[in-house]
């Protein structure tokens, strides 16, 4: 073995702890810890995987904690990466030492100005957290497809392969752009390294200065632009100049692999962990080698030490300096034995000869190797975070030992449509010696996470044992299973790879029981601890089959406890977090049971020590209760069980929705083959229908006698799990024993009944149906037309009366007041059972949209929240209507989307052009009334819209079977005769800050487009950073001290156009203004803007109250309401009408509601005193402005 | 001659019997300071509530950590300020700036119903300098099980957690609604308490007959809660050794000369000053002392209690022939 240049860090840590800095962290605090100690100023902005980082510097900032120089680095949160990318440049212009954090999409904003900042040879380094780019769809997982777009800026690209190197090479990254005068990108991979927390041994700040050269920093603060010493950069240069002068430069790239080099081995004389920029390890007389970049070389290196133990002739070149790429290094590494190279990328590159890596070791060993050409062959793998096992890299060198292996191939997939995946076996696993492995299966809401994060740094702390853990969390907002991967030793862990083998399963949720195969990885003769409602006596009866064939046949060691139970009893809600955390001490034994709950003790009394007396006191006490309901199940010796597991989706759903989407759904779409997915990434709507999440513990029942039919409770849901019908009565035929109706109240339709049903299996429980509902008991107002009943009782009732309710009809659309709440929800929503969360408040707004006009409606949704609920796979919620008619949707970017919904305009529009046009050239044939009434009718109402349909419907038949070129091409465009409805939508990170240009550029335009901005006033989807609409005082991240700057007015600025529809809307104060807003926006013939309050977890209470805290929002004067109408100045109105009285209540009453208002008391009372006071002081300011804007407006108008 | 304005409560100096009762009047040191300059002498801190400290603290814990770590993009939804505290400290250091920056004597306020950690928040406000405790202990008993006397005990019970938990003096502020109230003063008085406060004004619900609903609503008081407690205070003084303040009703310097007859040692005044203002607690307290000059009190001590049920001369009218006497005036 040749092992003289690995790092190895064999010796026993709990011996150096004494003397070291030990901390389990995840890679992006690893890289975080370091550029925030060596930078000055630093700039930010949020997209995942890299968040964290940006959130960590700003939180650290806001506490006052001092980098080397023993100043606070300024923190600056810009409007998009682009942002950032041009205040970095300017930063770095002055001198300053200045860093940011980016990944994916953000890296690509940012790459005129890489090409800047290496052209002008500025020292910078930035750390990125690879992430997939968008192609066919969007990953916020990892791979390189990022770093791959930015190689050939000129940045140097210094990757890190785990997360103490994620720390280590920040440091190595930061001291060498200084000496190169270079910029360096430093990468790790997202997720599986920015995420994965791993013991990492913290680099003394003396050894960071120690990097440095003050030399070299002087000399970048001295090219600082001053007019003390002026000169100018970023000249013009012409034909006669500006290749000499591009050339000037290569000096600096020549020099710097050999200075990178230099910085690690200081690095390794500082710190004892030696470097390289290319590393060796393996069989010295190795014949097969793969070369490979970031987190994947780890496994490939455990695999190696498997693989030569028995005598393999293997290794592995780790190349860890990318750009400048050392060919002579490169070359000089690889074993002089080499026959043959597997050079894996976690890229791709469509039709290049091959991908990046590939094609430079190629040209390395063509201009360096000394000695006979290895074989060369590549090969991709983990895209998108895709597992890359050992059993993948046996698998690979098993290909490469072929006599003809494939030049290019995949792993980790089965590609059978180009046959290009090479075949592994999936049971092959690397043992890992002395290693505990842990997997969790938890809910987010019940804290697993927390508790599990808790006990590695227990478990590191008390035992001075090696921790790895890795969390995967499902895609859904809220509601979604957690599955924590934990491993312990005493050696250190270097295993990037999910578990397939536990010593301990836990499963904290009984209902997982039945939709995962929590049992799948449990070793034979391992533990399995069990949530359970049942007691260790009856638990067994209430297993499925395969549960029990699992454990009776794997000989697992069972154990349950009620940790709901000990929960209510110690006064801790639903919080199970520390029971099941005491209760895995007790059965894994990794430290003594008194030990373990000390530690657990002391860490809840540093947590909530601040937090109040009480709150220590019950987690203390659920602490103490659990032993004491811990219980081992006598495991019978066969299997009783008659319960089979239901399947993932029913076998009434269609073929893909089973086959594809069910699979995905099982956990299992690792398994699925390259040809089960369409090729450019388009997918089925309407399938959300299929998964039944069966979330809500708690539904709504219909008291049909109370009932005032006011359809409030259809419309304030969320997931479109509430709806309402009226009917003919003899649609009854048939009805469910349990379905309930009552007559319909309404003075035009007679004779008709009417229902509201639940989707039981589909609700999420939220409540807010039942908080909105205005129908009382008059003898016991407590109980209502909507009151709580439990899931689980009425399930399998509610499930055969909701299908009968889809089955009656829908009521007649034409006869429908569209602009009224009540009729409004008798339009079938064509939204439903999204991923948002549990009480949502964007998803009604998108509901209703879908009810009025989903049937003509084609979406532009920009990247957040709600492309996540609206597009994320398996499912989607984008629904269709019984003609098959339903919005079509798609998503460009974050940046772009008003841009790309004005561009859906355009193309549709020409669309009917061109059929308008082809209609008069065939008016001879078809007739000139007909022709003039599909060009002229109009299309506003439902009745004009039906009559259209029809009126093409007959085009389409007289169409049919022509042989004209026109006609023919008209049929193909006849449906575009209908009026499409292009809606624009976003969050208000895209609307403010990210999208804000192009967004205001499309207002200017005049096109017939509307735009819903859903207003939740913080980035949600990535955590809740603030944005330009975060409103004054309001704790954010990026705004840990509270907002000090008040809220971009949006609709102003709308307003100011003149010939923009605005609305400002809160459905929760006033539905009917809401649903006036969209049915006026969509009328309007010309840009409307919807700015839509939406209540969100971001804001920190339970979103049962988001309606009485809409209510609060309006009549405090936190969120005015109003609507802007261009047409009604032509009539001689007020085109401004403020729909919501003056404030009635201070703005205190609405923000004390909500944590992300309280916690400023919390952390800063004084500056919350004062940003509040200054809210209040502009809240009223603003409500002067806007009833002045009405009475001004009324003038200007008359 | 000025008369001598100054009274001993809780066997603590006040300038006079003037103080600002629990309230957020005193909830941040400008307001104490412009309370100061107007010439009241000492305050009831703003309550600490059990609910505060326990349910809300958790409710707040469970708004930032349930949503957490269930999204891979959204680990959290706000920034890690694992330091922050929810509400107790910043009122400890309400007290220590209070205390640093007046000269006035600060009486902490807890106010709960169960035995519980809350509790221990006593002795932190005793290290942050208040002078004594008031403990409030608020009770709408609703279960029809739980007796009387199971209610008085808890009283005592946490009066007497309280008391061995701090070494400054405990005032309790009571309710006027017990069977026998000098029995429970009495108890109270054994349980190691140093004074009561009569009596806690009831912040009572009322009922929306169009929403069908129940809502909270505030009053402030008026002169006409005095009169309740002028007769509890007149029964008390003499017949225990606590001190006895007087909270609710003090508008006019009739009410005040009036519960300093019956027996209070202090009056706390809240709704006055929410009402009218800072001036007019000046000019009550300037009222009080033209009142004392004109008919020749010379001080406190000598007014306090001389229309007690023990001193005054027709001690009937605090008690049950009062009633009969009204009764029979209403029939005529």
């Amino acid at each position: 073995m040749n092992t003289a240049n690995h790092p190895e860090q064999t010796e026993a840590k709990a011996e150096k702890k004494a003397t070291r800095q030990f901390h389990s962290i995840d890679g992006n605090e690893a890289a975080a810890l370091v550029a925030y100690q060596m930078s000055e100023s630093i700039a930010i902005y949020p997209i995942t995987p890299s968040t964290p980082m940006g959130e960590l510097a700003d939180e650290w900032a806001a506490k006052g904690k001092k980098n080397l120089d023993g100043v606070v680095p300024s923190i600056t949160q810009m409007q998009s990466e682009a942002g950032v990318a041009g205040t970095l440049h300017g930063m770095l212009q002055t001198g300053a030492f200045a860093t940011t954090f980016t990944a994916s999409q953000g890296l690509l904003l940012m790459i005129p100005i890489l090409y800047k900042l290496a052209g002008q040879l500025i020292p910078c380094c930035m750390h990125v957290t690879a992430r997939t780019v968008a192609t066919h769809a969007l990953s916020i997982f990892g791979d390189h497809s990022d770093i791959m777009a930015i190689r050939q800026t000129g940045v140097a690209l210094l990757g890190s392969t785990n997360v103490q190197e994620a720390h280590d090479m920040a440091a190595i990254a930061h001291a060498a752009t200084l000496r190169t005068r270079v910029p360096f990108v430093h990468f790790f991979d997202g997720f599986r390294t920015s995420h994965e927390i791993n013991d990492v041994e913290l680099i003394p700040d003396d050894v960071l200065r120690a990097l440095i050269r003050a030399d070299k920093a002087d000399e970048h603060v001295a090219r600082g632009l001053s007019p003390e010493h002026p000169v100018i950069r970023g000249t013009a240069q012409n034909p006669d100049a500006f290749f000499q002068a591009r050339e000037a430069a290569n000096s600096f790239y020549d020099v710097t692999p050999g200075i990178v080099q230099e910085t690690m081995d200081q690095f390794a004389a500082l710190t004892g962990r030696q470097y390289h920029i290319c590393e060796y390890y393996g069989a010295a007389d190795a014949e097969s080698v793969i070369v490979i970049m970031g987190s994947g070389a780890e496994t490939v290196r455990e695999t190696i030490k498997a693989l030569t133990a028995s005598g393999e002739k293997v290794g592995v070149v780790l190349v860890r300096l990318y750009r400048p790429f050392d060919a002579r290094f490169f070359a000089k590494v690889l074993p002089a034995s080499t026959k043959k190279i597997a050079v894996l990328d976690r890229t791709k590159e469509p039709g290049a000869v091959g991908e990046p890596l590939y094609q430079d070791v190629i040209a390395a060993l063509t201009e360096s190797r000394e000695g006979a050409m290895p074989e060369v062959f590549g090969g991709r793998f983990g895209l998108g975070s895709k597992e890359f096992t050992p059993a993948m890299v046996r698998g690979v060198f098993a290909e490469i030992a072929k006599p003809a292996p494939r030049r290019h191939f995949t792993v980790g997939i089965c590609d059978d449509v180009t046959n290009l995946s090479v075949d592994y076996d999936a049971t092959w696993q690397v043992e890992l010696h002395g290693v505990t492995q842990a997997l969790f299966f938890g809910l987010g809401s019940d804290g697993t996470v927390g508790a599990n994060k808790n006990t590695i740094k227990i478990i590191s702390e008390e035992t001075g044992s090696n921790a790895q853990a890795y969390f995967v969390y499902d895609s859904k907002k809220s509601g979604g299973i957690t599955i924590s991967h934990l491993r312990f030793g005493k050696e250190p862990i270097r295993a990037p790879y999910l578990i397939n083998h536990a010593n301990f399963t836990a499963c904290h949720q009984w209902h997982l029981l039945s939709q995962y195969d929590v049992l799948e990885t449990a070793k034979p003769g391992s533990t399995f601890l069990l949530n359970s409602p049942h007691s260790a006596e009856a638990v067994w009866d209430h297993l499925d089959k395969d549960i029990q064939q699992a454990i009776v046949s794997k000989g697992l060691k069972f154990y349950v406890i009620d940790a709901y139970k000990v929960a209510r009893e110690a006064g801790m809600g639903g919080r199970i977090n520390t029971i099941m955390q005491v209760c895995f001490f007790a059965l894994s034994g990794i430290l003594p049971v008194d030990e373990a709950i000390g530690a657990i003790k002391r860490a809840i009394t540093k947590t909530y020590g601040k937090k109040g007396k009480e709150v220590v006191e019950r987690n203390h006490s659920a602490v103490d209760q659990t032993l004491a309901g811990l219980q081992e199940v006598a495991v019978p010796k066969e299997v009783t069980s008659q319960i089979a597991r239901l399947p993932v989706v029913p076998d009434a759903a269609p073929d893909f929705v089973r086959s594809v989407e069910g699979v995905l759904l099982a956990g299992r779409g690792d398994w699925l083959p390259v040809s089960a997915f369409p090729p450019d990434g388009t997918w089925p709507t309407a399938t959300s229908k299929w998964e039944k999440r069966n979330l809500a513990q708690e539904i709504p029942a219909w008291d049909s006698s109370i009932c005032i039919q006011c359809n409030k409770c259809a419309l304030v849901c969320p997931h479109a799990a509430i709806r309402s019908k009226h009917y003919a009565e003899e649609a009854l035929a048939g009805a469910p024993e349990t379905f309930l109706s009552a007559a319909f109240r309404s003075p035009e339709v007679k004779g008709h009944r009417f229902t509201i049903q639940v989707a039981a299996e589909d609700c999420t429980g939220c409540m807010l149906c039942i908080n909105v509902c205005p129908a009382k008991d008059k003898s016991n107002p407590k109980h209502k037309a909507l009151n709580v009943v439990s899931q689980q009782e009425r399930r399998e009732q509610e499930k055969v009366n909701f299908d009968f309710f889809l089955k009656l009809p829908e009521p007649d659309r034409l006869r429908l007041k569209t602009d009224t709440v009540k009729d409004s929800q008798f339009m079938e929503p064509l939204f439903e059972f999204s991923g948002a969360c549990v009480g949502c408040g964007e998803t009604p707004y998108i509901k209703l949209m879908s009810q009025l006009y989903g049937d003509r409606a084609v979406i532009a949704n920009a990247t957040g929240c709600s492309s996540i609920y609206g597009g994320n796979l398996p499912t989607t919620p984008y629904a269709t209507n019984r003609d098959g008619r339903g919005p079509a949707w798609a998503n460009s970017l974050f940046e772009d989307n008003a841009e790309f919904g004005l561009g859906l305009r355009v193309g549709l529009d020409r669309k009917r052009e061109l059929a308008q046009h082809l209609l008069k050239v065939l008016a001879g044939t078809l007739g000139d009334s007909f022709v003039q009434e599909l060009i002229e009718a109009p299309q506003v109402t439902e009745t004009e819209i039906a009559a259209q349909r029809e009126r093409v419907a007959a085009l389409k038949a007289k169409l049919a079977g022509a042989q004209q070129r026109e006609a023919q091409e008209l049929l193909t465009l006849a449906d575009y005769l209908v009026e499409k409805v292009v809606w624009v939508i976003g969050g208000d990170g895209w609307a403010y800050d990210i999208g804000f240009g192009g967004l205001d550029h499309v207002l200017s335009m005049g096109a017939n487009i509307n735009i819903l901005v859903l207003d939740t006033e913080v980035y949600s989807n990535t955590g809740g950073q603030a944005s330009k609409s975060t409103q004054l005082g309001a704790v954010a991240k990026f705004a840990a001290n509270g907002k000090g700057r008040r809220k971009k007015d949006l609709g102003l600025i709308a307003i100011n156009y003149g010939d923009v529809y605005v609305a400002r809307v809160a459905f929760g104060a006033k539905d009917s203004q809401t649903v006036k807003a969209f049915h006026d926006a969509a009328a309007y013939p010309g840009t409307s803007l919807i700015i839509a309050y939406s209540h969100c977890i971001a804001h920190g209470y339970n979103l049962a109250s988001g309606l009485e805290q809409q209510k609060l929002a309006v009549e405090s004067g936190y969120w005015p309401i109003y609507r802007h109408d261009p047409r009604r100045r032509e009539q001689g109105d007020n085109p401004f009408q403020l729909d919501c009285a003056a404030p009635k209540i201070p703005v205190s009453r609405f923000t004390e509601n909500e944590v992300r208002y309280r916690l400023l008391g919390a952390i800063a009372p004084d500056r919350a005193r004062e940003l509040g006071a200054m809210a209040q002081q502009q809240a009223d300011e603003t409500f002067k402005f806007y009833q002045e804007l009405a009475a001004s407006a009324a003038n200007n108008a008359k | 001659m000025t008369p001598d304005l100054t009274t001993n409560y809780l066997g603590i100096q006040f300038s006079s019997p003037f103080l600002i009762g629990a309230s957020p009047l005193v909830d941040t040191i400008d307001k104490v300071l412009r309370l100061e300059d107007a010439g009241v002498s000492g305050i009831v801190m703003h309550s600490l509530f059990e609910e505060q400290l326990t349910r809300d603290a958790m409710a707040t814990i469970a708004q930032l950590e349930n949503p957490s770590e269930s999204n891979p993009e959204a680990l959290s939804y706000f920034p890690d300020v694992s330091d922050y505290s929810l509400g107790v400290e910043e009122y400890l250091a309400q007290i220590a700036s209070v205390k640093e920056r007046t000269g006035l004597p600060v009486i902490a306020s807890l106010n709960g119903r169960t035995v519980g950690g809350w509790m221990e928040y006593a002795k932190e406000m005793e290290s942050a300098g208040a002078d004594a405790l008031e403990l409030n202990v608020y009770d709408v008993p609703t279960d029809p099980t739980e007796t009387g006397a199971e209610i008085e005990a808890r009283l005592v019970q946490i009066v007497r957690a309280v008391r061995e938990s701090i070494r400054i003096p405990l005032a309790i502020k009571l309710a006027p609604f017990y069977t026998s109230l000098p029995n429970i003063v009495k108890q109270l008085e054994e349980a190691g308490a140093n004074g009561v406060v009569l009596f806690n004004r009831f912040y009572q619900p009322d009922l929306n007959i169009e929403e069908l609903e129940v809502e909270p609503r505030i009053y402030l008081s008026t002169s006409n809660e005095l009169l309740l407690r002028l007769r509890w205070m007149a029964i008390l003084h003499g017949r225990c050794q606590l001190s006895l303040g007087l909270s609710g009703g003090i508008h006019h310097v009739q009410d005040a000369v009036k519960a300093i007859m019956a027996g209070a040692d202090v009056l706390q005044v809240v709704s006055l000053i929410l009402r009218q203002g800072t001036g007019a607690m000046t000019s009550l307290m300037e009222g009080f002392k033209n009142w004392m000059e004109e008919h020749e009190y010379e001080n406190i001590a000598q007014m306090r209690g001389c229309l007690s049920s023990k001193t005054s001369p027709n001690p009937a009218e605090f008690e049950r022939a009062n009633y009969l006497r009204i009764l029979h005036l209403w029939k005529n």
